[in-house]
């Protein structure tokens, strides 16, 4: 591809607390171009959300990134100081929540809130500012936008409230927004057209689109490209064809697999046996072995790599499946 | 909105009254006030008399009643000691006691936001960690004796401050206020820093805590990924949040301060309510004593009134109903 | 045996006891509640004088500075007051008597309150309502002035004073475990004891109850500390402890008679041992207190 706008590199970020040292993110690369889509996909505690607080910067203490680069339009953004950092939040990077009932400040208006965004970073004045506003609530889809503009939050339903989120997000036209998981919170008839108004828009001002969710099925729809997280490392990488139709590697197999269907005949609902195990205490060798059923010897002692299987398509399992 | 005002009145009406009753019923223990009102020397016949003039031979309940009917004729009848009207003594001495506990409020609260919110908002940092411990300190202090050693380094040793007494004192709408002389501010620093000591320790930590728990609410990690800066994160965002537990305990640390107000208005030799109770239970000077605490009553319900309409300006969540 | 080894074992590797071990504050706060327990119980013995013992003062040693300045005497450390008796041996008796008052109006309160929280939270209804009614009329009034108004009515006594802290105490117990009763209540495991045909009595102490004391555990700390102070105050008063059995605070209260004329000593040292009661007590349950709270993790 032509350069990414994104490209992560070997990104750890670990957390020092009592019970010892959580590797939350262990060696992440990928790479993200200008108007594309990514899903980021795992079971929860996998490292998906803080691999996105590390790109945007908001990783606190005990967390630390340890190794690795972030390169964001040609800058590198890992060793930035807080205050270059905060110049890029919200203007060239935003960050959209998983509930959306506690993102927005109960005590202001939405309007106060939106134009925060447009006051820290720009200079536009109060009735430009007020029409900007306008104009997002009608990009988001909430009726009759200059009579809500005085409102607090309470005062929005659940996917209401997404929708003002995702249009503050929007505001500066950022070059990415990283969604970790959107959806989640809301009722899922709400959570297919927020999702199809965010693919929309997003599509519409050619903005990246880093999207974080356990649901495959959901990054089935949106997604461009697809990374498979499993204990803070990649376990497979590659286009959304080649995951959702061709996937190799066990676990991801084991993720579609669970998936209900909604139609044909199916019996029972497959699982993925045992339990994500503790991260702070990852067994040698493939953290996924325990529950593989076609581990052997060499994956219990030796950690798998990120090796090409096709183009673009990157598996890290000793013995991918068989397409 | 009036249903809700009319509501409030009823409620606040039916507090005091079950005020009123419950310090009846407790003067009543204090002993006998007939020989307070009498010569020692007085015969039978004379005790008995003073007794029926004074409507103690008549049964409890009754005794209540006039007592009641004449509350709220807003009298409360005579100090046994100064032999005048009890209610104007009280009012003689509000402004003095409220004049202090405003100052020591003002003390409290211009100290102890700016603290708490950096000591909250940075709580890992040493210098927060000394202001939490010395908060802590503030609030095991024995306030009076806070005040005695404030008065023995800074008045007895130094001669820097007076030990004792109300400054000169100047007219403002009918009140004598000695806030308003130079000479009443040096009189009235001793007793308002002794006084606020603990409640600048009680709302600095409640500052802290609350900010502690909002950082860590997702709208501040929201405001912080549009790109605020920490001062609009804190000040704006985060301290507006905690400002609604700050209220209510600004509320009743107003109603405490006018409590520890008599043991510093006793140190201090301050001609406030504060004194005029506690020598009053001294003197077992029974009206100045309910009139005293019938008036403090009174206040703490409008205190407890305000705070809530307080809070609905806060926070818009919160309706009146 | 195997059973509290393993405890102590489980407590040792805790979480708690790491952070104990590294917090300062906590460290030094269970370090004077310990200075002060080895004072109250051994105190008295180690003092020669019993300042309670008419026959033991001498008139002749009153008003004697400490023992390192000038005109002290070395058989009184801290000085004498008016009567010649030793500030020191006043000061760990009335330690003894600080405390106790404010353990045993810890106590009394936390029964109280707890044992009215619970039938509140449990049986609702009218019963529910007077008692949190009751609740909320009281806490409208600082609790100094309403201890120091019984304490007016009543006079002195060390029993009245444990009543009235018992009734100014209770509310906050009585409050907290409610709140805990009322989501208890809910829960399932109470459900089940209901359906099983366990009898309320049962049910409330031996279910309910263990679920909700964790709270009340810093309450009571605290308040073992605020206690102490608000019978200070009041001994200050001259509505608190007799003179017979003179409490840190009335010792204080001595001691402001004579502060003007110089004569610090009396008040200064009992002063600064209720500080550091009060003080420790407080540190420790700070300690508790981030311990215990779930929500600040």
């Amino acid at each position: 591809m032509a350069r990414p706008l994104l490209a992560v590199q070997g990104l750890k970020t670990h957390f020092h607390t009592f019970a010892g040292v959580i590797k939350a993110v262990d060696g992440v690369d990928f790479a993200l171009g200008q108007g594309e889509i990514i899903g980021v996909v795992g079971e929860s505690g996998g490292g998906k959300s803080v691999l996105g607080f590390s790109i945007i910067g908001l990783i606190d203490p005990p967390g630390r990134l340890e190794a690795g680069e972030i390169w964001f339009d040609g800058r590198r953004l890992d060793n930035l100081g807080e205050e270059q950092l905060r110049k890029i939040r919200g203007k060239d990077i935003t960050m959209i929540f998983q509930d959306p009932m506690t993102s927005l400040n109960p005590l202001y208006t939405i309007q106060d809130q939106m134009e925060e965004v447009m006051k820290l970073h720009d200079n536009l004045n109060a009735s430009q500012r007020r029409q900007r506003c306008i104009q997002l609530l009608k990009e988001v889809g909430i009726p009759e936008p200059e009579s809500r503009l005085k409102n607090y939050p309470h005062q929005f339903s659940g996917g209401m409230r997404q929708r003002v989120i995702i249009a503050i997000a929007l505001t500066l036209h950022p070059k990415l927004v990283i969604a970790d998981e959107p959806t989640t919170a809301l009722d899922v008839t709400i959570q297919a057209q927020i999702l199809k108004m965010m693919r929309g828009l997003v599509k519409d001002h050619q903005t990246s689109l880093m999207l974080i969710t356990h649901d495959l099925a959901v990054v089935a729809e949106m997604a461009d490209t697809i990374i498979v997280m499993y204990c803070g490392r990649i376990v497979e990488r590659g286009r959304n064809s080649d995951i959702i139709r061709g996937s190799r590697h066990p676990y991801t197999r084991g993720l579609l697999a669970s998936i209900p269907k909604m139609t044909g005949h199916q019996r029972r609902l497959q699982q993925i046996p045992g339990m994500v195990p503790d991260v702070r205490s990852l067994p040698p060798g493939c953290s996924f072995a325990p529950r593989c059923e076609f581990s052997q010897d060499r994956c219990r002692a030796e950690a798998p790599r990120l090796i090409g299987v096709d183009a673009e398509h990157d598996v890290a399992c000793h013995f991918p499946r068989e397409r | 909105m009036a249903g809700y005002l009319i509501k409030r009145i009823l409620q606040m009406m039916g507090v005091l009254w079950v005020v009123s009753v419950v310090v009846f019923v407790m003067m009543s223990f204090t002993g006998d006030p007939t020989f307070m009102m009498v010569p020692l020397d007085s015969t039978e016949e004379e005790i008995a008399q003073a007794r029926a003039l004074l409507g103690l031979d008549k049964p409890f309940i009754v005794q209540y009643g006039i007592f009641l009917g004449n509350v709220l004729k807003g009298d409360f009848g005579r100090s046994f000691v100064f032999r005048q009207p009890a209610m104007r003594l009280i009012i003689e001495r509000m402004p003095a006691t409220m004049e202090m506990v405003l100052v020591a409020m003002a003390i409290a609260v211009v100290l102890a936001i700016p603290l708490g919110v950096f000591a909250g908002a940075y709580p890992q940092r040493p210098a927060s960690r000394g202001i939490m411990v010395g908060s802590l300190l503030g609030i095991s202090l024995p306030s009076f004796w806070v005040g005695m050693m404030l008065i023995f380094v800074l008045a007895v040793r130094f001669h820097l401050l007076p030990s004792s007494g109300r400054g000169p004192t100047e007219v403002f709408l009918g009140m004598k206020l000695s806030i308003l002389t130079a000479d009443g501010w040096r009189h009235i620093i001793l007793p308002a820093v002794t006084l606020s000591f603990a409640s600048l320790a009680i709302l600095l930590r409640i500052t802290r805590a609350g900010m502690m728990e909002v950082m860590k609410q997702d709208f501040i990690k929201f405001a912080r990924a549009k790109g605020a800066t920490f001062g609009s994160v804190l000040f704006k965002h985060a301290l507006k949040n905690t400002l609604i537990p700050v209220v209510t305990i600004f509320g009743l640390q107003l109603g405490d301060l006018i409590a520890f107000a008599t043991i510093t208005e006793t140190i201090f030799a301050w001609p406030g309510m504060g004194k005029l109770l506690i020598d009053s239970i001294y003197m077992t000077d029974r009206p100045v004593i309910v009139v005293y605490l019938m008036f403090v009553a009174f206040i703490f319900v409008v205190i407890n009134f305000t705070v809530d309409v307080v809070y609905t300006v806060i926070d818009p969540r919160i309706k009146l109903r | 045996m195997q059973a509290i080894r393993s405890v102590i074992e489980n407590f040792r590797a805790s979480e708690m006891f790491h952070n104990y071990r590294r917090n300062a504050s906590a460290v030094a706060g269970s370090g004077i509640l310990a200075f002060f327990l080895f004072v109250v119980v051994f105190g008295p013995s180690l003092v020669a004088q019993n300042p309670y013992d008419i026959a033991s003062l001498d008139l002749l040693d009153s008003y004697k500075p400490p023992a390192w300045m000038a005109g002290g005497d070395p058989r009184y450390l801290l000085g004498t007051d008016g009567q010649g008796r030793d500030i020191l041996a006043g000061i760990i008796y009335g330690c003894r008597i600080s405390l106790f008052i404010g353990l045993s109006g810890m106590f009394c309160s936390s029964v109280l309150g707890t044992l009215l929280g619970l039938l509140a939270g449990y049986y609702g209804g009218r019963l529910d309502s007077i008692i949190m009614r009751i609740a909320d009329i009281q806490l409208s009034f600082p609790s100094m002035l309403i201890a120091l108004f019984l304490m007016s009515a009543f006079k002195t006594g060390i029993d009245k004073i444990l009543i009235a802290l018992t009734a100014v105490g209770w509310v906050i117990y009585a409050r907290t475990v409610r709140g805990s009763t009322l989501s208890e209540k809910q829960k399932e495991y109470v459900q089940a004891a209901v359906v099983a045909g366990l009898p309320n009595r049962k049910i409330i102490l031996r279910h309910v109850l263990p679920n909700v004391l964790t709270p009340l555990i810093v309450v009571a700390t605290i308040q073992v500390g605020s206690f102490i102070l608000i019978e200070a105050s009041l001994s200050f008063l001259g509505v608190g402890v007799p003179v017979t059995k003179p409490s840190l605070g009335l010792l204080i209260k001595n001691g402001f008679d004579v502060l003007f004329s110089g004569l610090w000593w009396t008040s200064v040292f009992p002063g600064a041992f209720i500080m550091l009661l009060v003080f420790g007590i407080n540190l420790f349950g700070d300690f508790l207190r981030d311990e215990l709270n779930p929500r600040l993790k």
